[in-house]
């Protein structure tokens, strides 16, 4: 696949302008890159140590944080990715297992909500990032569980969609969160689940794309949020899934790699990854089944919690 | 990220591009060293606006929140970033940074709001695009900072809305309000009715102007479930059942094992763990206040037992409204106490075949009872149905003299009008009327499959609500042979087979089934099975409660044949149940005796977490692709050892 040639390209130009757009979301680009790898069963390309040496740069010892770069402030955004790409190597021995839950623990609000960093920015995402970070490190138990699924319901809108905030409008991005963190804690009952999938299923446009909300366009992104929260909660047959992988493929660059958020737009990692996981997600050949909650592969996730632990 | 095109190639732009990367790298580096070294100078203020220009530095925005706590937030420099934050939203109306540094700045309190700016700035930019979300999320921080009433906020909304049908979040906001309104029971918003049927009026308003939009069907879709679901909880189904006759025994308390009946017609035989029988009633929606005084239970013959539930204010929804429908239902049963342990498999004394044109089990000569009737509810007719009937018609007459040129969504509308009043009928009892509804219904379905072929992905949608819609009528229902023994516990033996199913629904009506056949369909996950049969009903509630429960299990007889068990590596039901992933399960010693006998627990967890629970006499699953993975069959033996025919074999 010409995703691969683009991958390990972009992985080596530093300079570009799309790599300084990146720059201080250069983590969470790290996890973009490494997990398509993985689904193309080309992790052992890169060097692992190399890898972890640097993630572990980014790290903050006082807070217990990752910043998006080096030198950056700490978030919980560039902590989850952190704590996935180690998942991918299987080295999360390599952390303060303890200090990064609490860094991430410690940013829940009374509420039940979730800041994002010290500054107390509050949104659904964080809430997903903790609750996932939490349940990939076994330390669930240190947040309050029920208020955060409290919180996360209070959400909930009358079209079965959430939003980022109460009251927030239906945003796929911020659905899949919501899902994706009451999936993880087991909670997936306070879902209306045929009103949740007709909403998402009529996401898909007539060119079989998927968009992120009504009258908007498709974007390959919502390839992930929108079928990751449909097979969640198993309505994911109502989608047309041969049109949507015709409309992922059609956004590659044939030329040089990589995939776009739209047919003729320019490439990026984070449109590639999101193309590559919507297509694991349709079990398209020679891609690796994904988990849909933990937004890594399957083999990675089930290792983590069948595995036997001392 | 979003919405560039292919980079140019002509070399001018390329390097020019390269140019600007490096000035902003530098840039970037510098204020990092600020931030780190605490240089809150203007110069340094300065450089991290330019650094704005760079969408999600969050770096920047960090830093300014820094300086301007150091700075001890001087106005002059408060104008500043306002002014720097209002230039960066021009270009970046969607920037998480700048619209939470917004939201920071007031939060400070170090300045009295300018109610006229901050309106101002969110007016400007809602104009420009309506459906900035972020705008919105704002805008209800800001009218909530301020306290702005509902109603004035209600009033924006209307005044959107009227500019352009076709702004989705604008409706959005409008439902948000509405029901903050209506729960306070604000002056004006008294009765829901009232504001309801103004509410019709103005979205078939919008929709007869602009059908093609889709934001005021999904509204009308609000509305329609406002005005068709029970305002107060109902209950739906029951264990036992209205005129159940059960056949009980004690087990003892040394063996685990169930003892036999007497014969083999009263196969509906349950052993009780130290002689407690639960009764489960199960509601449409959670409740509290189940007591022994809200629901009562009494004996008038020495095992006839009668359970009343009285019209009390005890037993509450989430929502706060109560239990209204006095309901009274009796059943009896026969204690069994025989003394010999032996196995409650020996009560299957031949493998069930099924036929699936045949009713089962024919030589008791079974009369068939309705799948209707296993509900309970003789629920009176409300005073409240009665508006909401009138309604729904209203807007049936409506969106039939809609031209028909085949627009899917007038005419799914129309459907779900057309169910809902069927819905609303089941409560009382007018079958006949409820039939017609529901055949209107099925015609519109049948219409929307072919109308929308190049939306392919809701004709499973319409398929499963043709299904549900239809599951009640008689006719649908000689098609799948669902048959049922009467004067025993219902659904003992139910028969799905041949349906296309991917799921199975109407739970409750399937609580103790003894029996299943389940083949011929498109069910991709043993899980799924689970979820309908048991593990369902312990996730409507609280686990503890429930745990008595989960230990009668009365599946013995599954026929899980040619279903796609298996073939998908996608495991779409890995999260309804409760799994390790969901953290409802611990990997337990089930899967340790697994591995032993070098059965992969990776590859079958769920089979592992399902098997464990049953204790199944009978198993069919040929023609599924997990009956000849390796090591199946012996995980299956290992975790049923009573099993006696797996796919025929014994």
């Amino acid at each position: 696949m010409g995703c691969l040639r683009f991958l390990l390209l972009l992985m080596q130009k530093k300079d570009s302008f799309e790599s300084l757009v990146m720059e201080h979301i250069r983590l969470n680009g790290a996890y973009w890159g490494l997990t398509t790898l993985d689904l193309l069963h080309k992790l052992d390309a890169v060097d692992a140590d190399e890898v972890i040496q640097w993630i572990m740069s980014c790290y903050h010892p006082e807070s217990g944080g990752f910043g998006g770069n080096v030198g950056h402030d700490p978030h919980v955004l560039y902590t989850l990715s952190a704590v996935q790409v180690l998942c991918l190597f299987d080295r999360l021995d390599v952390l303060d297992v303890d200090k990064v839950a609490d860094y991430v623990s410690g940013l829940q609000n009374e509420d039940g909500s979730f800041s994002g960093d010290i500054w107390g920015e509050v949104d659904t995402r964080f809430s997903y990032i903790v609750i996932c970070t939490l349940a990939l490190l076994h330390h669930l138990h240190k947040i309050n569980v029920q208020k955060a699924v409290d919180y996360i319901v209070s959400c909930k809108n009358l079209d079965g969609g959430f939003g980022a905030m109460p009251g927030g409008e239906s945003h796929a991005g911020q659905i899949f969160c919501c899902v994706g963190a009451l999936a993880i804690t087991g909670s997936l009952h306070h879902i209306d689940r045929d009103l949740l999938g007709w909403w998402l299923c009529e996401r898909q446009c007539k060119e079989g794309g998927l968009n992120g909300r009504p009258e908007k366009l498709a974007d390959v992104c919502y390839s992930w949020w929108v079928l990751s929260s449909l097979i969640m909660i198993d309505r994911v047959h109502w989608i047309d899934k041969d049109k949507l992988a015709k409309f992922i493929l059609n956004c590659q660059d044939k030329e040089n790699g990589g995939i776009s958020d739209r047919p003729d737009n320019a490439v990026d990692i984070y449109h590639t990854y999101f193309g590559v996981a919507g297509l694991s997600l349709m079990e398209y050949p020679g891609v690796k089944p994904m988990d849909p909650a933990y937004a890594l592969p399957l083999d990675v996730v089930n290792r983590i919690f069948l595995r036997k632990r001392d | 990220m979003h919405g560039r095109r292919h980079r140019p190639d002509k070399l001018e732009d390329a390097a020019a591009a390269d140019a600007k990367a490096a000035k902003l790298c530098g840039l970037q580096t510098q204020v990092l060293r600020n931030h780190h070294y605490r240089t809150y100078t203007k110069e340094a203020l300065g450089l991290s606006f330019k650094l704005l220009e760079m969408p999600e530095a969050y770096a920047a925005w960090n830093y300014l929140k820094v300086a301007f706590q150091h700075n001890l937030g001087e106005l002059s420099e408060l104008e500043a970033i306002k002014s720097a934050i209002d230039d960066d939203l021009r270009v970046n109306p969607k920037s998480y940074g700048a619209w939470y540094h917004q939201k920071w700045l007031l939060i400070q309190k170090l300045a009295p709001v300018d109610f006229k700016l901050e309106f101002g700035l969110l007016d400007r930019l809602l104009k420009v695009d309506a459906r900035n979300f972020h705008g919105w999320n704002y805008r209800r921080f800001l009218a909530k900072f301020m306290g702005v009433p509902e109603e004035e906020e209600l009033k924006y909304t209307m005044d959107k809305i009227s500019d352009n049908f076709s702004n989705y979040s604008a409706w959005h906001n409008l439902s948000i309000l509405l029901s903050i309104l209506l729960i306070q029971q604000s002056k004006g918003f008294e009765s829901k009715q009232k504001i309801f049927s103004e509410e019709f009026e103005l979205v078939t308003q919008a929709l007869f102007t602009d059908p093609t939009d889709q934001s005021g069907w999904f509204y009308h879709l609000w509305l329609l479930a406002q005005t068709s679901s029970p305002d107060n909880p109902q209950l739906i189904a029951s264990w036992p059942s209205n005129g159940a006759k059960l056949s009980l025994s004690s087990a003892r308390e040394t063996n685990d094992e169930q003892n036999t009946p007497s014969s083999f017609s009263s196969i509906c035989c349950y052993s009780l763990k130290e002689g407690i029988l639960p009764i489960v009633l199960f509601f449409n929606e959670p409740v509290k206040g189940l007591t022994p005084s809200s629901v009562s239970l009494t004996s008038d013959l020495v095992v006839g037992k009668n359970i009343d539930i009285p019209n009390t204010d005890d037993i509450v929804s989430r929502s706060g409204s109560s239990y209204n429908c006095p309901v009274h239902f009796m059943f009896t049963f026969e204690p069994n106490n025989i003394d010999s342990a032996t196995e409650d498999t020996d009560l299957i004394h031949d493998p069930i075949s099924w036929d699936c044109s045949e009713s089962l089990l024919s030589h008791v000569n079974p009369s068939c009872i309705h799948f209707n009737q296993l509900k309970i509810t003789n629920a009176l007719v409300q005073e409240e149905s009665k508006w909401h009937l009138e309604r729904l018609s209203d807007e049936m007459d409506l969106f039939r003299e809609l031209p028909d040129d085949n627009r899917k969504f007038a005419k799914l509308t129309l459907a779900r009008l057309l169910l809902a009043c069927s819905a609303i009928k089941s409560r009382g009892s007018s079958l006949l009327e409820r039939m017609g509804y529901c055949e209107e219904a099925l015609g519109l379905f049948n219409d929307l499959i072919y109308l929308d072929p190049s939306h392919e992905s809701t004709v499973y949608y319409y398929l499963t609500e043709l299904f549900l819609a239809t599951c009640n009528m008689e006719t649908f229902m000689k098609d799948c042979s669902v048959q049922v023994l009467p004067n025993l516990t219902p659904l003992s033996h139910v028969q799905l087979c041949r349906l296309s199913l991917t799921r199975i629904g109407y739970v409750e009506r399937l609580l103790w089934v003894q029996m299943l056949d389940l083949s011929h369909n498109n069910l991709r996950s043993i899980e799924g099975v689970a979820a309908a049969c048991m593990l369902e009903r312990q996730q409507q509630s609280d686990h503890t409660a429930l745990k008595p429960l989960t230990e009668i299990i009365s599946l013995k007889v599954l026929d899980l044949s040619f279903n796609e068990i298996g073939t998908h590596s996608i495991n779409t039901t890995r999260y309804i149940c409760p799994s390790p992933f969901s953290h409802k399960v611990e990997a337990c010693e089930a899967f340790e005796e697994c591995q032993k006998k070098n059965i992969n627990a990776e590859q079958f967890w769920d089979a592992i977490l399902f098997f464990k629970h049953v204790n199944l006499v009978q198993l069919g699953v040929e023609g599924n692709a997990i009956a000849s993975m390796e090591n199946f069959r012996t995980l299956v033996v290992t975790l049923n050892p009573s099993i006696k025919w797996l796919d025929g074999a014994c």
